[in-house]
């Protein structure tokens, strides 16, 4: 990464000759592949390598954020350029700045998120694996009749960052992603599923059969599903929707939400905003995980944050300049993005309870289990919730028939309160994990 | 690029060396014997933000985007290779990748390939385009706005706004050897509002642009008008009450409530869905999925607007595709693999979010043809309903045909009146029969103001809708209300 890192310094040393009192740079390079089949068939190949320089300078207080993928001298000078200008035209923020050259990482561990096979698997054993995976879905049953596909894909990259006060990181990541897609089909109607396991090495990868026969499983499940009527009921929320309802606290307690005033859980550090089964953290530090890395976005270390600790919020996720407007101390969780720095979370996830997943079905007289949702009804201000929702029923503590085309609503804030009971099963799929979670009570909405 | 004599034939090959002959030489290079359709895609995009908060504007970002993939296609495969350093080394590169997927060992000869073509349509001829437009002028823009959605209502605490613009240069070269190119302007105004009243706060959002100028958002006061809307929605809301829960007859407004056509139906009829007969309307042409009032169209020619395109991204020219006509299923959307796998004519709709994406069949601007009723009529004619007339997004599962869209702003209808306001609800129905039951179509078809982006696999495309006044016979209203 000798050549990034010289492309770094001499970016940070131009802005500078131009006035700038502070700047920073991430070049980030990724090589990627896609691998697509379909009824066992190659459907689609892909791959490029891409790369992308951020660029940020501050004149004071003012700033500009840039971002180019043409390296030639020529469009970095003019990046220089327009950056600067761009910058001068904005007003000044108090709060703006790099974090304190205290505040950045001393050390840049090896957290264990890149496997060289990202680079090195040959086309034939990417087909290969793909097929397999698919295979395993059309061949579960007679009733999947027809496929989306099956995809690997694999990303490879290496990040270097660099800023004024002489800091220069810099980390290599890889992932492997591998998602199946079989369709089901009885009497004339169809219903589509997916599994996926993603990893940042390749032997982390479940086994292509693995993730074609669940795909399958999940698709044949649906079959005849059918709607409830409208009522109120508890909502049992498998492992993936407990982590898409745990994305929910991200948001709210993501330092800019908090600043803007648009967040659900504003005013509400040190309160109780859970039930006390709850405890959420973000880690950015666990080996191997998809979410970690050994500095955020702007140099600052990833450590290990309690935002939710049996119920109460203790901390919101912060960058450097959410930290200074809330009179608080970055969280190493500034993301970089196309428009300058955000803040993101790591690896965050809700800490499990004592139940099997068969204890808190089993505690459902009558009730939803929740497999997907789909579209974006959430109200992040004032936590009014209300999704399209798929499932199994619940009756008397057993899973009977699949249900579609109903909603599911409530109040995010009133939802996390009335968390009953909390799994012991909680695996790291993604960046966000949690086990399975039941709510006491939402409204469902059907016939 | 305020340069009038600018094309994208003469960009690409100043900046990148990329003459007219070694376009055919990659083109044979990528295509041997055995594919049956290929392309070369050229893109130059800028991209800026400018924001607001706190009153004044602290946050403004520029980004560079370029890039260039060749493509190969043998019957149902597709392969395909890009980079983001344009040279002629690396699209030789990017060529072999892609005939990769042909099995094929041996390149063809050149493909002949002629001058570029002028495109069939000029939908977005403008002098200047709005990233080229200094940034001060943005800045006093988001000013003004800021003023006037406070000055709306003092309990409006918050103005949040930006302005984003676009210049996108693109050239495509077909395995016919056509050359066609487009320069390709974008502008979007976003305000977004808190408003408080010491119990409730609450949230408005409007805004609106299309492939203009920057000046389009003075025209006529437009920017006034969105950042009064705003404001207003997050007033409004604050009174908002519980919305019920059950099913229900609906009554949606016109304009953006359109998004309900690009959801329930338009995903559902694009041509790779329906080729490989994964939609819930595959084998259904012909027959009958609408109420015979309802005709929708998808049209990427309209001027200026923010689905529209002059050619799609593999250098169709955009056209007018009949979805449904009189309530009868009659077209699909379609890119020049799925076209000619089915055997149906292009469409137009061969759409890709960048150069590093593989295109798509997907929709420009969808909308229903108006009818005749007067909306009033429409609202008293509901005994117990909801008037939806704000939406944020929607998805869809087009092998099932369910589908959700959830209202940002909705009202009660008790007795043929529009009385309370009522919280954000998700809408949720099934593709192939919601239109069936759509029993009224008023006269006052609405575009959307120019905001709607849509995500397909992963790939995000600019897009529009638009509606009359509708009254739907029963859908099912996710609130919580009982």
């Amino acid at each position: 990464m000798a050549m990034e890192r010289e492309l770094a310094r001499d970016l940070l040393s131009k802005v500078r000759n131009r006035g700038a009192t502070e700047a920073d740079v991430l070049v980030v390079e990724t090589d990627s592949s896609t691998t697509q089949v379909r009824l066992r068939e190659i459907e689609a190949l892909k791959s490029a390598r891409e790369r992308r320089i951020h660029l940020r300078v501050m004149f004071g207080k003012s700033s500009a954020a840039t971002s180019t993928s043409d390296f030639s001298r020529r469009a970095l000078d003019q990046l220089v350029d327009e950056t600067c200008t761009l910058a001068r035209a904005t007003a000044p923020d108090d709060y703006l700045g790099l974090p304190g050259s205290e505040a950045l990482a001393k050390s840049i561990p090896d957290l264990g998120l890149f496997d060289a096979t990202a680079q090195e698997l040959g086309v034939e054993e990417r087909i290969a694996l793909a097929k397999q995976s698919e295979s395993a879905a059309l061949d579960y049953d007679s009733r999947i009749v027809n496929s989306e596909g099956a995809g690997l894909d694999t990303h490879a990259s290496q990040i270097v960052y660099a800023n004024t006060h002489g800091f220069v990181g810099e980390y290599r990541t890889s992932t492997f992603s591998l998602a199946v897609s079989p369709i089901a089909g009885e009497g004339g109607v169809m219903q589509r599923d997916s599994w996926y396991s993603v990893s940042r090495t390749f032997k982390g990868l479940e086994a292509p059969e693995t993730v074609g026969a669940t795909a399958a499983k999940r698709a044949l499940r649906r079959l005849g599903a059918r709607k409830v009527p409208t009522q109120d009921a508890p909502i049992v929320f498998d492992p993936d929707m407990a982590a898409s309802l745990l994305r929910t606290i991200a948001g709210a307690a993501s330092g800019t939400s908090i600043y803007r005033g648009t967040s659900f859980l504003l005013n509400r550090l040190g309160e109780q905003v859970a039930a006390d089964s709850v405890t959420v953290i973000d880690d950015g530090t666990i080996p191997g995980a998809l979410g970690s890395r050994p500095f955020d976005g702007e140099g600052v270390p990833t450590r290990r944050t309690v935002v939710v600790e049996h119920g109460v919020l203790q901390s919101y996720l912060l960058d450097t300049y959410c930290a200074r407007r809330l009179g608080l101390t970055s969280t190493g969780n500034a993301a970089r993005e196309a428009g300058g720095i955000s803040v993101g979370s790591a690896n965050l996830y809700l800490v499990p309870g004592t139940h099997t997943p068969e204890e808190i079905i089993g505690s459902v007289k009558s009730g939803l289990y929740l497999t997907e949702l789909i579209g974006f009804g959430v109200n992040m201000v004032t936590g009014d919730y209300s999704r399209g929702a798929v499932g199994l029923w619940i009756e008397n503590g057993e899973l009977t028939y699949p249900v579609e085309e109903i909603t599911i609503a409530g109040n995010l804030l009133e939802m996390w309160r009335h968390i009953d009971m909390v799994g012991n099963d909680l695996v790291f799929r993604g960046r966000t994990a949690a086990p399975t979670l039941k709510i006491e009570r939402m409204t469902i909405a059907g016939n | 690029m305020t340069d009038t004599d600018l094309t994208p034939q003469r960009f690409f090959a100043e900046k990148f060396g990329i003459a007219q002959e070694n376009l055919g030489r990659i083109l044979g290079g990528a295509l041997g014997k055995a594919a049956d359709d290929g392309d070369i895609y050229f893109e130059y995009l800028v991209g800026e933000a400018i924001s607001l908060e706190d009153g004044v504007v602290k946050k403004a970002s520029k980004s560079v985007s370029q890039g260039a993939g060749v493509r190969a296609m043998a019957e149902s495969r597709t392969g395909y290779g890009y980079s983001d350093d344009i040279t002629i080394e690396n699209l030789a590169v990017a060529a072999r990748t892609a005939r990769a997927i042909a099995s094929e060992s041996h390149q063809s000869g050149a493909v002949a390939v002629g001058p570029a073509l002028p495109s069939s349509h000029d939908l977005y001829p403008v002098r200047t385009f709005p990233t080229d437009v200094p940034a001060e002028a943005k800045i006093d823009l988001l000013l003004r706005i800021d003023q006037i959605a406070r000055a709306y209502d003092p309990r409006i605490t918050k103005v949040f706004a930006s302005v984003a613009s676009q210049q996108k240069i693109v050239l495509i070269a077909t395995a016919e050897g056509l050359v066609v190119g487009d320069i390709l302007p974008l502008v979007r105004l976003s305000v977004s509002c808190i408003a408080e009243d010491g119990r409730n706060r609450q949230t408005g959002t409007h805004g609106g642009g299309g492939r203009y100028e920057l000046s389009y958002l003075l025209d006529g006061h437009r920017y006034e008008r969105f950042a009064r809307e705003a404001a207003r929605q997050a007033i409004v809301n604050l009174d908002a009450v519980e919305a019920p829960a059950g099913y229900l007859d609906v009554v949606l407004g016109p304009g953006w409530p359109g998004v309900l056509l690009h959801e329930a139906i338009g995903h559902g009829l694009e041509g790779d869905f329906n080729r490989k007969k994964v939609s819930a309307f595959s084998g259904r042409l012909g027959e009958r999925v609408a109420a015979p009032t309802v005709t929708v169209v998808d049209d990427g020619t309209l001027p200026g607007r923010r689905g529209s395109l002059n050619v799609d991204d593999e250098g169709t020219p955009t056209g007018r595709t009949v979805l449904i006509e009189n309530g009868v299923l009659r077209g699909y959307l379609q890119d020049r693999l799925n076209a000619r796998l089915m055997g149906m004519p292009v469409t137009g709709n061969g759409r890709r979010e960048s150069y590093a994406h593989i295109p798509m069949p997907r929709m420009t601007n969808t909308f229903m043809l108006p009818g005749e009723a007067d909306p009033q009529e429409i609202i008293r004619s509901v005994k117990h309903g909801l008037y939806a007339v704000n939406f944020g997004g929607g998805q869809v599962d087009i092998t099932n045909g369910k589908f959700v869209f959830s209202a940002s702003e909705a009202y009660l209808i008790e007795d043929g009146q529009v009385t309370r306001p009522v919280k954000g609800a998700t809408l949720i129905g099934n593709g192939p029969d919601v239109l069936t039951r759509v029993s009224m179509v008023g006269n006052d078809l609405q575009l959307d103001e120019g905001v709607g982006t849509c995500g397909k696999d992963g790939q995000s495309v600019p897009v529009g809708v638009g509606l009359p006044t509708i009254r739907v016979d029963g859908m099912t209203v996710g609130g919580t209300r009982r």
